[in-house]
C-alpha cells in the first residue's frame, strides 16, 4: 500500500524512520551483608559506595558521556530539520535520579518533548518484570509512569513498551484493553517468518493495537557493531548506513530501537558516533525519505498482516527471550522472594518501604545475577557493577530479608 | 622418551596433594607414550599397588613413610632420607641410559634433580606445587629450605608453577625471571569418583541424618595448620550460626593445628556443629564431597588447592579465598580473603538459604572444571620438555 508523507520535499511516497531510545538508570544494590539486615535499611545510597556500585556517580559519568551530549545533539537536528522526529521511553528510576542530582538534564529532555517531535512512550515507572508476576502491580506501575510523565511532560504515553521490549500476545491484549494504540517489539525472524519487519501489524486477538517491531539488523550495526573493528563493515559511514536503508521497500517504515546510552556510553564519542547519526538524520531527510513518531506511523500506515507472539520475546541476546533476567534459579528464587512480599508490603502502607520493593522490581537486579556470560573465563562479557552474579545475588538477599524484617516490624507495631 | 621423575610419595601414602598430582600427571605423560621412572624415598610399602604404567623405584629401605611426610616430618628424618635419595639417584644414572629430562617435584628433590643434571647433563624441569612461604602460611619459614628452593629454581632449565599466584610468587621471593617459569594447573581424574560403592551410603550416618531435616553441610579438606586459614573459618562459622543455626561443618584432615582447632570450637560455642574427621582417603574421601552441600577453602596461602577442583567434580557449591590458586580455574564460585569473617559468614548463610543458589554455584564450578585436565596438564609439561631440547 504506497502511502504519502510530509517531507522536507513536500508530499510524495517515502520510507520512513521510527526512531526510538530508551532511557534508564537502575539504582544498584550497595554491597552489604546478613549482619546489615534488620539494622541498614538504606539500600541503594551509601556515602561509602565503591565506585562500580556508586549511583551517583555512574549517573554522572553517564550524562556526561551520553546523557547530555546526545540531547544535544538531537535539540540540534530538531532546531535544523522541521521534519526529524523521534521517540524516547524514559524510566521513573531515571527521572528520580533526574531530580536528585541534575535537573537541568531533566529539563533539556523537557525541551525536546516540547517540540511536539519527541513522543514518549509508555512504560512501567521502575523497568520491572511486573507483568509476569502480578498484573495488580503491573497496572499500578504503569499507572506511576504515566502520572510522572503527565506531570513532568504535560503528555499522555500512547504507545507501549514492556521492560527489555518483552511483549507476548497477553500483554497485545492488555495493551489494547488499556486503550493504546500501539505496542514496540522485537522484530525477530523466527516470528516474522518471510515477512518484513518494515511494516505495521495489527496484534493477535487485538482489536485496536499494533505493533512497531524492531529492524535488528538495522538496529544493531548501530547499536552493537559500530565501533567493532572486527568488524568487516568498519568504520561505517553514514552513507554506506543510508544506503542500507534505502535498500528497504519504497514504503518501508524503518524501526530503530535502542538504548539512549548507545550513543556516548556504549559507543564513545571518540568513535565518531555523534557525527555519524548526525549525518545519517541529514542524508536520509535530503535524499526525501522521513523521520516519523510511532502514533504518526500508526495513523499512516495500515497494518500488512497480523502478528501473534504466543511466547514472550525479548530485544535481547541471541536468544531473544528473558533468559538474562529469568534463566537461572538465583533469579527466579529472587524474584518469586520479591513477589511473594506484595500483599504484606503493601498492607504496612508504609510509603518508603513499599518504594524501596519497588525499587528493587528493576529488572537490572535479575540481570546482575545472569551466569550466561560468566562461563567459559570471559568475564569481560558479564556487564555487571558486582564481582559475580553470585556476589548479586547475595546482596539482593540479604536485602529481601530486610525488606521482610521491616513488614514483620511494621505488622508487630500495629499489634 | 624417558623421564626421570623425582617426587616424595604417591597415593596413598600421600601426605597431600603432591602425592596424587605426581600419580596423575606421571599417568597422563605414560598415555602419550613417555616412559617414566619415579623414584620415591622410601621402601616398597606392603599396601603399595603397583604401576603398570610407569616404574617406581625405591631410593632407600626406610620402611616408614610417616617420618617422611612432605609437610609434617621432621627436618632431620627429611634430610636423612634425601641423602639416600640422591645415592640412588647417582646409582640409578650410572646404570642407566641418561633419561631426556629430569622432572623434580618440590624442595624434596631438587637436590636429587640439580644432582641428577650435573651427572647426565639431561635437561631439569623444577616442578613447584608448594613454596617454604605457602607451607609457613604467610610467615617466612625455614631459610634452609628456601636456599635449597633457590639452588633448584635457579639451576632449572624450566620451572613449573602450579598457579599464576605460585609463579608470581617464585618471581617476587626467589626473584627467578617470570620467562622461565610456566603455569600448568592441576586436574582431576573423574574416575576417581564413578566407583561403584558396594553399600549403600552409610559413613556419614549422623550428617545425613540431620542433612535429612534440613541442615546444611558445610566441608572443608586439608591439613589442619595454619596455612589453611581454618581459624579464620571457625570463627566465620560460628558468626554464621549466630544467624542462622541449621549447619553441620566438617573439618576433614589432620594437623599440627587439630587440638587448637577443636578447643576454639568450643570456645566459640560451635562444639556440637564441627565434626572433626582425621585424615580421609578411598571411601571416606570420596562420600565426603557426596555429603557437602557447601566446600569451603580458606586458606591464607594455597598454591593450588586440588580438593576444591574434587569439589567441583562432585557438583558442590564452592567459596574459595582469593589466596587459592585454585580460583584461577574456578570462576563460578563465591571469593573472599582467607580474613574476611563476616564476608564468608554471608556467603554460608546465603548458600545455606538458596537452593538456587547452591545450585547454579554447583553447575557453575562444574562446567569451570571442563576447562583443566591432567591430559592438557601432560601436554603443557610436554612441550616445557621440547623447549629444553627433549625429543621423543
Amino acid at each position: 500500500m504506497p502511502i504519502t508523507v510530509q517531507t522536507g520535499r513536500g508530499s510524495r511516497m517515502s520510507r520512513s524512520i521510527v526512531f526510538y531510545l530508551h532511557v534508564h538508570q537502575p539504582w544498584r544494590v550497595q554491597p552489604n551483608s546478613v549482619f546489615d539486615t534488620g539494622v541498614k535499611h538504606d539500600y541503594f545510597d551509601d556515602a561509602s559506595a565503591n565506585e562500580r556500585t556508586d549511583n551517583e556517580a555512574i549517573f554522572h559519568k553517564v550524562a556526561a558521556k551520553s546523557y547530555w551530549p546526545m540531547t544535544t545533539v538531537l535539540e540540534k537536528l530538531l532546531g535544523e530539520y522541521p521534519h526529524f522526529a523521534f521517540s524516547i521511553s524514559i524510566t521513573g528510576t531515571f527521572i528520580e535520579q533526574c531530580e536528585k542530582w541534575d535537573i537541568e538534564l531533566l529539563r533539556q529532555f523537557q525541551k525536546l518533548v516540547a517540540t511536539g517531535r519527541v513522543e514518549i512512550v509508555g512504560e512501567t515507572y521502575h523497568h520491572s518484570l511486573a507483568f509476569f508476576y502480578s498484573r495488580f502491580e503491573f497496572e499500578k506501575q504503569v499507572l506511576m509512569h504515566r502520572e510522572k510523565i503527565q506531570q513532568l511532560f504535560g503528555v499522555r504515553p500512547r504507545v507501549f513498551r514492556n521492560t527489555e521490549l518483552s511483549y507476548n500476545d497477553e500483554l497485545g491484549q492488555w495493551a489494547d484493553s488499556a486503550g493504546y494504540d500501539g505496542v514496540l517489539a522485537e522484530g525477530w525472524g523466527p516470528v516474522l517468518g518471510h515477512r518484513s519487519p518494515n511494516y505495521v501489524y495489527q496484534a493477535a486477538h487485538t482489536s485496536r493495537v499494533k505493533l512497531l517491531l524492531k529492524n535488528y539488523r538495522l538496529s544493531d550495526d548501530i547499536a552493537f557493531r559500530f565501533s567493532n573493528r572486527e568488524w568487516s563493515e568498519w568504520p561505517l559511514k553514514a552513507n554506506t548506513y543510508v544506503s542500507w536503508l534505502e535498500a528497504s521497500d519504497d514504503d518501508a517504515l524503518i524501526n530503530l530501537f535502542m538504548d539512549f546510552e548507545t550513543f556516548g556510553e556504549h559507543q564513545w564519542e571518540d568513535t565518531g558516533i555523534f557525527e555519524f547519526f548526525a549525518d545519517v538524520v541529514g542524508s536520509w531527510i535530503a535524499a526525501g525519505n522521513a523521520f516519523v513518531t510511532p502514533s504518526q506511523a500508526l495513523r499512516l500506515y495500515a497494518p500488512r498482516d497480523e502478528v501473534s507472539m504466543p511466547h514472550t520475546v525479548t530485544w535481547a541476546d541471541s536468544e531473544r527471550d528473558l533468559s538474562a533476567w529469568l534463566g537461572n534459579r538465583m533469579q527466579t528464587e529472587a524474584m518469586s522472594y520479591l513477589y511473594d512480599l506484595e500483599a504484606s508490603v503493601l498492607r504496612t502502607g508504609d510509603e518508603q518501604l513499599i518504594a524501596d520493593w519497588r525499587l528493587l522490581q528493576t529488572s537490572d537486579h535479575a540481570y546482575y545475577m545472569c551466569t550466561k556470560w560468566f562461563n567459559d573465563g570471559d568475564v569481560h562479557a558479564y556487564f555487571s557493577p558486582y564481582k559475580s552474579p553470585y556476589d548479586a545475588f547475595l546482596y539482593y538477599l540479604n536485602v529481601i530479608r530486610d525488606v521482610r524484617w521491616r513488614v514483620s516490624e511494621h505488622h508487630k507495631a500495629v499489634l | 622418551m624417558r623421564i626421570l621423575m623425582l617426587g616424595w610419595e604417591l597415593p596413598p601414602h600421600n601426605s597431600g596433594g603432591l602425592g596424587v598430582a605426581c600419580y596423575e600427571l606421571s599417568r597422563a605423560l605414560a598415555n602419550q607414550g613417555m616412559h617414566i621412572s619415579f623414584v620415591l624415598p622410601h621402601a616398597k610399602q606392603p599396601d603399595e599397588p603397583s604401576h603398570d604404567f610407569m616404574d617406581v623405584h625405591h631410593a632407600s629401605p626406610l620402611t616408614s613413610t610417616s617420618d617422611l611426610n612432605a609437610y609434617t616430618g621432621s627436618l632431620d628424618a627429611i634430610r636423612a632420607a634425601q641423602k639416600h635419595y640422591q645415592r640412588y639417584v647417582t646409582h640409578f644414572l650410572s646404570s642407566e641410559e641418561p633419561p631426556q629430562v629430569i622432572h623434580a617435584h618440590d624442595w624434596l628433590t631438587f637436590e636429587a634433580g640439580v644432582h641428577a643434571k650435573e651427572l647426565s647433563g639431561s635437561p631439569l624441569i623444577a616442578h613447584v606445587h608448594a613454596t617454604e612461604y605457602d607451607r609457613a602460611g604467610g610467615q617466612s619459614g625455614n631459610p634452609y629450605i628456601h636456599e635449597i628452593e633457590q639452588h633448584g629454581l635457579l639451576m632449572a632449565d624450566r620451572i613449573i608453577a602450579v598457579s599464576q599466584a605460585t609463579k608470581n610468587l617464585i618471581v617476587e621471593k626467589y626473584s627467578i625471571p617470570s620467562d622461565k617459569i610456566e603455569v600448568v594447573h592441576n586436574s582431576v581424574n573423574e574416575d576417581d569418583f564413578t566407583q561403584d560403592e558396594a553399600s549403600t551410603k552409610t559413613l556419614y550416618t549422623y550428617a545425613r541424618s540431620l542433612q535429612a531435616e534440613g541442615t546444611i553441610v558445610v566441608v572443608t579438606v586439608g591439613r589442619l595448620t595454619i596455612q589453611k586459614g581454618l581459624a579464620y573459618f571457625l570463627q566465620a562459622a560460628a558468626k554464621a550460626t549466630e544467624r542462622y543455626d541449621k549447619f553441620l561443618f566438617i573439618v576433614a584432615g589432620d594437623g599440627e593445628q587439630c587440638q587448637e582447632l577443636v578447643r576454639m570450637s568450643a570456645d566459640y560455642g560451635i562444639a556440637d556443629k564441627v565434626l572433626f574427621t582425621g585424615f580421609v582417603r578411598g571411601r571416606a574421601w570420596r562420600e565426603l564431597y557426596d555429603v557437602a552441600d557447601i566446600f569451603v577453602m580458606n586458606s591464607v596461602s594455597e598454591p593450588f588447592g586440588l580438593t576444591a577442583l574434587e569439589a567441583a567434580v562432585q557438583h558442590t557449591a564452592i567459596s574459595l579465598s582469593h589466596q587459592s590458586g585454585v580460583s584461577e580455574v574456578l570462576k563460578n564460585v563465591f571469593k573472599h580473603n582467607y580474613w574476611e569473617i563476616d564476608r564468608l559468614a554471608d556467603e554460608l548463610i546465603a548458600m545455606a538459604t538458596s537452593e538456587g543458589l547452591r545450585q547454579e554455584l554447583a553447575d557453575g564450578s562444574q562446567r569451570d572444571f571442563q576447562h583443566v585436565s591432567w591430559q592438557r596438564a601432560a601436554d603443557q609439561c610436554l612441550s616445557q620438555y621440547k623447549l629444553v631440547g627433549a625429543h621423543a
